[in-house]
Formats: C-alpha cells, sequence, structure tokens
C-alpha cells in the first residue's frame, strides 16, 4: 500500500515527533531532583574527605555522651509513645465510653504542639521559681529544695516525656488505621478457641498491627532525632546539639558534618526499618469486606479507667500548655501584640508560604515527570530527594550550607580576579538559602500527597484526554489539576505548617537579625521570658491545628459504619502521615 | 476507504514480543471486531492504533495517512490523530458533568457540534443527566456518556475496549442494539476488543481471532463458525465434543460415523471437534445408537448428555426445544457435518 497520501492536516507532520531518548520533562525532573539531593550528598562528601580529623577528640570528650543520651532518648520516646500511642488506639476502636468518639479525634491535637513549646511550659510551671512547687512549697510549708524531692523537669527523662507527650499521635493514628483494617473475623475466631479480649489482643490483634506500629514507631524517632528546641533548652547532649556545638562553639564544619553522616546512619536504619514494615503490611491485607466492629461497651471502673487513659495524653500534650499559654498571651497582649510579634509573624509567614508553594511545584513536577513515565532513574532520584523528610534538620542544615558556601567563594574569587569586585556572599545566610533547606526536608511530605492524588486517577483518563485531542500540559490543566485540588491543597498545608514550627534547621541557616516565630519564642523562652513570648507559641500550635482538622476528616470517614465518603473530585485527603516514599 | 490499518505491527514491553506481525484494516462504515483470550495483545494492538503506546515496528494508518512507523520513527501523537477511544472502565471525568465530558474534546472550531451533543443525550436518553456527575449514573449510563464522548469530535477511527463488560447481563442486549446503531450513523471505521464470542458475532462485520500476539483467523462471523482454522478457533465459540481417531484413506471413522481429512497425512491421528449444537439427536433409525445419561432444559434449547459405546466420556448435544428423554433411553445421534472439524491432533 504506497499509495498513502500525506497528512490532510499540516499539524500531523509537525505534530509528529520521533520519540527522544530522554524527554524535556524528563530531563527536567532529573535535575531539580538532582538539586534537591544535593545537601545529602554533601554531607556524604565532606565527612568521607574531611580536611581535619576531630574524631579523636570527639572520642575522648563527649562523644560517648552524645551516643547514649541519644539512644537513650530514643529508646525512652519509642516505648512511651509506643505504649500511648497502640493503647490509646485499641480503646477507642474496640470499645465504647463516655467521650470514646470525640477522643478519637481529639488523642490527635498534641500534634499540633511543637515538643519544644511543651517543653519551654512544663519547665516554666515545673521549675524550683514555677506555680506547681511554689504551690507544693505552701502546702507542707516546705522551705527550700532541701526539704523535698522534686523530679527535674531539664533532664533525659524530661525530654523524653516531652517529646511522647506530642509525638505519640503518629502511633496512634497508624495503629488505629490497622485495628480497623484488620478482619474482625479474626479475632472473633480468636475469641471462640477461648481466648478472652485482652489475649485476644495481644495474641493477634497487635501482631496483625506490629507493620503500621513499627511505622509509627520510626516516624517518631525520626522526629526525636530532628528535635533541636527541646534538648537545647533541657540541655540534654543529644547528637543534634553535638552538631551545634561542633559547628558553631568549635567552628569544625567538617567535624559537625561527621556528627552529621553518624545520625544519618541511624536515619538510614530507621528508614530500612519502617520500609520492611510497610512492605510487611501488605501481606496482612486479609480481607476488604467490611464487618462492623463489636465495640466492647465499657461501664462502671472500666470505662472510667478507659476515659483517664485518653484523657491524660490530651490534657498534658494539649489542653494544659496549651492554656497555660493562652493565659500568658491573655495577659501580656498589651505588650506583646506590637511591632515585634506582627514581623516576626510576617517572617514566618513568608518563609512556610514560599516554602509551600515552592514544594508543591517541585513535588508536583517530580510526580508527573514520574507518571509520563520517567523511567527507573528518575524514580530512584526521586526517592532519594524524599529522604530529605527523614533526615534531623541540623544534618541538612550543614549539608545546604556547604555547597552554597562553596559556591559564593568561588563567584566571589571569579568577579575579584576578572573585574577587581567582591561580591561577597550572595546565596549563603539569605532567605532564598532558608526556603531552599525548608524544601529539601519538607519535599516528601508534598511528594507523596500529591503522588497519592495522582495515583486516583485512572490512567484511563489520561488515555481519554490524549485521544480527545488534548497534549499532555492541557491533560494536567483540564483533568489532573482540577482532580487534585484537595491533595495539592493538603500538600500545601503540611509543608507550611512544618515551616512554621521549624526550629534547628532556621536556627543555623537565617540571615543575621532575621528571626521566624519559632526562633523568637525559642530565644525568648530560652531567657526564661515565656510569658513575652506566650502569642508567639499559641499562633505556632494554631498554625498546627490545621492539619489535625485535616487528619480528624479522614477519621471520620474511616470510622466503623461511615460510608467512605464517596466524594468527588475532592479527595479524601490521604493521611498525610509524613511517610518517606 | 480504508479507515484503519496496521501493516506488520509487532510490539513487546520487555520481553517476548506481546503483539506479533499483526496486519489488519478496517473500511469506513465498518466494524471489526479483535476478539481472543485475555492477554493475547488485543488491547495493546488498540493502544497502539490510538498512539498511547509508542510503535515499534510497523506501520499505521488512519484514512489512508501514515499516522505511526516503527521503523521511520514517526509517532503521531493521540491528540492528532483523529481516534475516539472507549476505555473497558469508561475513564469517564469524575469533576465534570455528563455533557462537559462528552463536550471534552470539541474545541472551539468544533463549537457547532454542542448542538449535536445535545441531540444526542436526548437520543439515548440522557437529556435529563446532563448536568449530573458521573459517579450518580448507572453503568449503561455511564457506557453512553463514553460513547458518545469518544464521537463527540468526529473522529476517523473508533476503538472500543471491552465496550460491554461493565454492564450486567440483562441491560447487554439493549446496550449493543444502540451502541450499533450510532456506530452505523456515525459511518467510522470501529475496531472493538472483546472476549465474548457472542458478543463479537453479534457487533462485526469483520472478526479477527487473536491468540498470544498473532491473528490466527479473519473473516465475516459465519466463516469463522463455520470453517474455523484449527481447533483454538472453533474452542473460542463454546465447548466442544472430541474425538480421536487416525487417519485412513483421507478419512477418519469414529463411533459417529465417518468424517473427511482432507490434507492430512495418511495414518497420523486426527481430532475430530464437533459441536454440541451440532449433534443430531432423535428416534432410534439411522445414524448411530447411543444412551441418553442425562437431559436438562436450558429453556430455549435441551442439553443431553449422551453414552456413545467406544468414547469414554459422554458427548454432549444441545437439541432445540423441549426434548427430555429419560435417562437410559436409546436414541440415535449423527454429527451435522457443518458443525464438525477434522484437525490433526498434537
Amino acid at each position: 500500500m504506497e499509495t498513502y497520501t500525506a497528512g490532510t492536516r499540516s499539524a500531523v507532520a509537525v505534530r509528529a515527533v520521533r520519540r527522544p531518548r530522554v524527554s524535556g520533562w524528563t530531563a527536567g525532573a532529573l535535575l531539580v531532583a538532582g538539586l534537591i539531593a544535593v545537601p545529602l550528598l554533601a554531607v556524604i562528601y565532606l565527612a568521607l574527605a574531611p580536611s581535619e580529623d576531630i574524631w579523636p577528640h570527639l572520642v575522648s570528650t563527649v562523644l560517648p555522651r552524645y551516643v547514649s543520651t541519644t539512644f537513650g532518648l530514643m529508646l525512652g520516646v519509642g516505648l512511651c509513645t509506643l505504649a500511648i500511642g497502640v493503647g490509646t488506639a485499641w480503646l477507642v476502636t474496640m470499645t465504647r465510653f463516655p467521650g470514646s468518639r470525640l477522643f478519637e479525634v481529639g488523642l490527635l491535637l498534641p500534634l499540633a504542639m511543637p515538643a519544644y513549646i511543651i517543653a519551654y511550659v512544663y519547665a516554666d510551671m515545673l521549675e524550683y521559681a514555677g506555680p506547681v512547687q511554689g504551690f507544693l512549697r505552701q502546702v507542707f510549708g516546705w522551705a527550700s529544695p532541701r526539704d523535698y524531692w522534686f523530679p527535674e523537669i531539664r533532664s533525659l527523662g524530661g525530654a523524653i516525656t516531652m517529646m511522647s507527650l506530642v509525638l505519640y499521635p503518629y502511633v496512634y493514628l497508624l495503629s488505629r488505621a490497622a485495628f480497623l483494617e484488620q478482619s474482625v473475623c479474626v479475632l472473633e475466631v480468636s475469641r471462640t478457641l477461648g481466648e478472652n479480649p485482652w489475649r485476644s489482643f495481644f495474641r493477634v490483634a497487635l501482631p496483625l498491627a506490629r507493620p503500621a506500629v513499627v511505622v509509627g514507631v520510626s516516624l517518631v524517632l525520626m522526629e526525636t532525632l530532628n528535635d533541636f528546641g527541646t534538648v537545647d533548652y533541657f540541655a540534654v547532649p543529644t547528637f543534634t546539639l553535638g552538631i551545634y556545638d561542633v559547628w558553631l562553639n568549635m567552628n569544625s564544619t567538617s567535624g559537625a558534618a561527621q556528627l552529621a553522616v553518624v545520625m544519618l546512619v541511624v536515619v538510614l536504619m530507621l528508614i530500612s526499618a519502617e520500609r520492611l514494615a510497610r512492605r510487611g503490611q501488605r501481606y496482612h491485607h486479609t480481607s476488604t469486606r467490611y464487618r462492623a466492629l463489636p465495640s466492647v461497651r465499657l461501664s462502671g471502673v472500666r470505662a472510667v479507667s478507659a476515659f483517664l487513659a485518653c484523657l491524660m495524653p490530651v490534657a498534658f500534650g494539649f489542653a494544659i500548655p496549651g492554656g497555660v499559654l493562652l493565659a500568658y498571651a491573655i495577659e501580656t497582649a498589651p505588650v506583646t501584640t506590637g511591632g515585634s510579634f506582627i514581623a516576626y509573624a510576617v517572617n514566618s509567614l513568608t518563609l512556610s508560604v514560599g516554602a509551600a508553594a515552592l514544594a508543591v511545584a517541585v513535588g508536583l513536577f517530580l510526580a508527573y515527570g514520574i507518571r509520563l513515565g520517567g523511567g527507573p532513574v528518575l524514580r530512584a532520584a526521586t526517592r532519594f530527594a524524599g529522604i530529605g523528610y527523614a533526615v534531623p534538620g541540623a544534618v541538612l542544615a550543614i549539608g545546604v550550607i556547604i555547597p552554597f558556601a562553596g559556591l559564593d567563594n568561588a563567584v566571589d574569587g571569579l568577579m575579584r580576579r576578572t573585574f577587581g569586585v567582591s561580591t561577597g556572599l550572595v546565596l549563603s545566610g539569605t532567605l532564598f538559602t532558608l526556603v531552599f533547606a525548608y524544601v529539601v526536608r519538607f519535599l516528601a511530605l508534598s511528594l507523596g500527597t500529591v503522588e497519592a492524588g495522582l495515583a486516583r486517577i485512572t490512567i484511563g483518563m489520561d488515555g481519554a484526554a490524549r485521544t480527545l485531542g488534548l497534549g499532555p500540559g492541557r491533560t494536567l490543566a483540564a483533568i489532573h489539576l482540577p482532580m487534585m485540588k484537595g491533595s495539592i491543597l493538603t500538600a500545601a498545608i503540611l509543608v507550611f505548617v512544618d515551616g512554621m514550627k521549624e526550629l534547628p534547621m532556621t536556627m543555623l541557616l537565617r540571615p543575621f537579625n532575621f528571626d521566624t516565630l519559632a526562633t523568637y519564642v525559642h530565644q525568648f523562652a530560652s531567657s526564661e521570658l515565656l510569658e513575652e513570648c506566650a502569642l508567639g507559641a499559641l499562633a505556632i500550635v494554631a498554625a498546627g491545628i490545621l492539619p489535625v482538622i485535616a487528619l480528624s476528616l479522614t477519621i471520620r470517614q474511616s470510622r466503623p459504619g461511615a460510608k467512605a465518603a464517596k466524594s468527588r473530585a475532592t479527595a479524601a485527603t490521604p493521611v498525610a502521615i509524613p511517610a518517606e516514599p | 476507504m480504508i479507515g484503519l490499518s496496521l501493516e506488520h505491527v509487532s510490539h513487546t514491553f520487555d520481553g517476548p514480543d506481546v503483539v506479533r506481525n499483526v496486519s489488519l484494516a478496517v473500511n469506513a462504515g465498518e466494524v471489526a471486531c479483535l476478539l481472543g483470550p485475555s492477554g493475547c495483545g488485543k488491547t495493546t494492538l488498540l493502544r497502539l492504533a490510538a498512539g498511547l503506546e509508542v510503535l515499534q515496528r510497523g506501520r499505521i494508518a488512519i484514512s489512508e495517512r501514515v499516522v505511526a512507523d516503527g521503523d521511520a520513527g514517526l509517532h503521531t501523537l493521540p491528540e492528532d490523530r483523529r481516534v475516539g477511544l472507549m476505555f473497558q472502565d469508561y475513564a469517564l471525568f469524575p469533576h465534570l458533568t455528563v455533557f462537559d465530558n462528552i463536550a471534552f474534546g470539541l474545541s472551539d472550531r468544533l463549537r457547532k457540534r454542542r448542538r449535536w451533543v445535545r441531540v444526542a443525550l436526548e437520543r439515548v436518553g440522557l437529556a435529563d443527566e446532563a448536568s449530573s456527575y458521573p459517579h450518580t449514573l448507572s453503568g449503561g449510563q455511564q457506557q453512553r456518556t463514553a460513547l458518545l464522548r469518544a464521537l463527540a469530535p468526529e473522529p476517523e477511527v473508533l476503538l472500543l475496549d471491552e465496550p460491554f463488560s461493565g454492564l450486567d447481563v440483562t441491560r447487554r442486549a439493549s446496550v449493543r442494539e444502540q451502541t450499533l446503531g450510532l456506530l452505523r450513523e456515525a459511518g467510522i471505521a470501529t475496531l472493538i476488543v472483546c472476549h465474548d464470542p457472542e458478543e463479537a458475532m453479534f457487533m462485526a462485520d469483520h472478526l479477527l481471532v487473536m491468540d498470544a500476539g498473532e491473528i490466527l483467523q479473519h473473516g465475516t462471523p459465519a466463516e469463522i463458525y463455520l470453517h474455523p482454522a484449527n481447533a483454538f478457533v472453533a474452542a473460542l465459540f463454546g465447548p466442544l465434543n472430541r474425538l480421536v481417531a487416525s487417519v485412513s484413506g483421507g478419512r477418519v471413522d469414529t463411533p459417529l460415523g465417518r468424517f473427511d481429512a482432507p490434507g492430512l497425512a495418511e495414518g497420523a491421528a486426527a481430532r475430530v471437534l464437533i459441536r454440541p449444537e451440532g449433534l443430531v439427536v432423535g428416534p432410534v433409525a439411522n445414524g448411530a445408537t447411543v444412551t441418553v445419561v442425562s437431559a436438562r432444559l436450558l429453556g430455549r434449547s435441551s442439553h443431553l448428555r449422551l453414552a456413545v459405546p467406544g468414547i469414554d466420556e459422554p458427548l454432549q448435544a444441545l437439541v432445540p426445544g423441549v426434548f427430555l428423554p429419560e435417562p437410559g433411553t436409546p436414541v440415535s445421534a449423527d454429527a451435522n457435518r457443518d458443525h464438525s472439524f477434522v484437525f490433526a491432533a498434537d
């Protein structure tokens, strides 16, 4: 059939393309993923090629303490969040008692509280001069600290308590989902085989939920490693604190990087544990059929105990510190609502909004690149870029500052040599550096959420739009974006809120004399001026409530008996646990 | 005019070819049906024709203009091919109304076609649902919406992937009828992929039987039903009675009589395949005498199992109307040669 005529529409001749080996989108996505990965690679590089070796010095002085304290902290926080998270999840999913429905959502509230903020509040309340000890002295007539024993809040135990109080919701959320998912029939079989509810829990339900619990605890531990505010305030010498010390006080970047690499190894171990657990989770889906959960109705002492068990984490993790802050904020409002608070709030908002916009744009770009068939290289690069979320802020800060400073020096040197002009530092110590660091750290949040949103759009819809005459760009605009509005908004909120709370990276990377709400609160609280900065702390907590609301909506939809809301397009917000993708 | 033609098309997904040297042509106004088991490569062919997969080898032309050439590296993007594609799961856009779904492919140039959308919705009984969202529609309504969406931009070729598999059996017949009406009217070349032989025979002017990436036979539905090229094609249309015998003098002798075995070597083992509807059962007179094992009424026909001396498995027969002899009754059975096929045993 040699008689085929040439295309009747000229467009055909133009648009008919030879498929290039790497499309423009893939190339762009690879470039972006590469940029995001630079800080991680920089840390590894610096640690492997140290310009000075401070190991002997570190080992002989502070390293043993860093190691033992960090692991003590992780162990303590891990065990406490495990107990609180799994226990409360089991109570609210499998039993009914007065307020149990309310606790289902309420138990998430401490998620809004950064650990460092409740640390300031509790230290303020529980220290020698604080109201609690003052009250006890008054009641019992004690005169000096030698007359009685009171736990020291500024200690490892105190840090464990603070972090556990606000991090347990990760474990709660994932174990609750796991309990809801597992077939109730399995539990009933256990009952008919002669096991009582308690033994059924330990022999059947808990082992089945184990993968989810492991995921939750790994997330908690990653957050624990990341914490700077609490350990700094309590003077608990962890690795994160060590990095600050070595960098800022000993002035040794490579020493800090070497510490950072040790942390990175720990993080990679956590990630592998999490990965393995997630993989295991897939085998545990036994039934897709929904069976109403038989909730045991508790009464009497049991109901009261269950109520208290759920009330305590919410009260100590959210209500009490929140209330104290509110009281302080109202008390000091006339003084604190002035110029500097507004300025810090504007700084925080600018940074967080910028980071959210950029992280969502980058996440969308990468996720779409993968969907367009980016290939295994892009997939791997994107995964690597997403690791940022698991890496402690202090480690990332080092990874960001080193290449930026290097670039600045190179540019400066070049300009001086060719034009005799010194450009000084162009990138280092600017807002841009900070926004970049935020994006590197929080990309996993936006990427994961956007990918989950994209995954719900069947590949057939792409094909339908393409055969109906739309190119890839217009398909994105007409089909994907409208259908993903919900996911995109969720992604933006998650990054925004984490940006508002961010402390460790901001402390290290902020421009001179630049303060966000978080750094301002940290500095004031560290100078025992909690009352003055209560409003700022409250603002951070208020922002943190946003994702809690989003999560509670998904919780309501997944509640037993609730029909999975078949909302069109609005997309049930994928539970945005910052699962490193 | 040839609406769609594929020449020597082969395709692989990092492994053995899923499509192997396939050539086919569908004339404008004609409905062709690709029939084959799942995984035989028919959906891949559809995606290649639509441009959703990049052609590796061979050539594809739409309305006699080449849109893809594997050897020359030519690949016209799907949005420029003027093909309509309806997906098995319909892939309706959940955020758009029925009307907006159908009008999705109408650019400004085609604005006057918006009137066509109104008329078409009216015709298929969806006028009241024009501003509903897809998830509120029944399966049949979704199917009609998807079909109209594919037809709206006046494509030159229409590709349908298992167009009726999402519907329950009771609705299928009427939806098939309506779909065929719309296709005839549009007068475009249509290629349908399906695995239900009855559906394929109902829809197709031209039937192509596919297995393991290759086209085994093509022709009108009657040609293929009555003259299957091999045992696989014959078995597509339902269960078969299988007898084994050896060729002698260009024929095979079986307990049901003698069958011609053209082209088979002398002494070779042959397989005789007889459709259940090809067994003529009657009172003992001529033909082989067999014994009724069981008889069941299916409605329009009766299903009999017959014990034949010299054959281990009872044979199955489909007899029109009500015919329910008692088990143990001797009857005669003869094979209608139009429904019996002889192939070399393998």
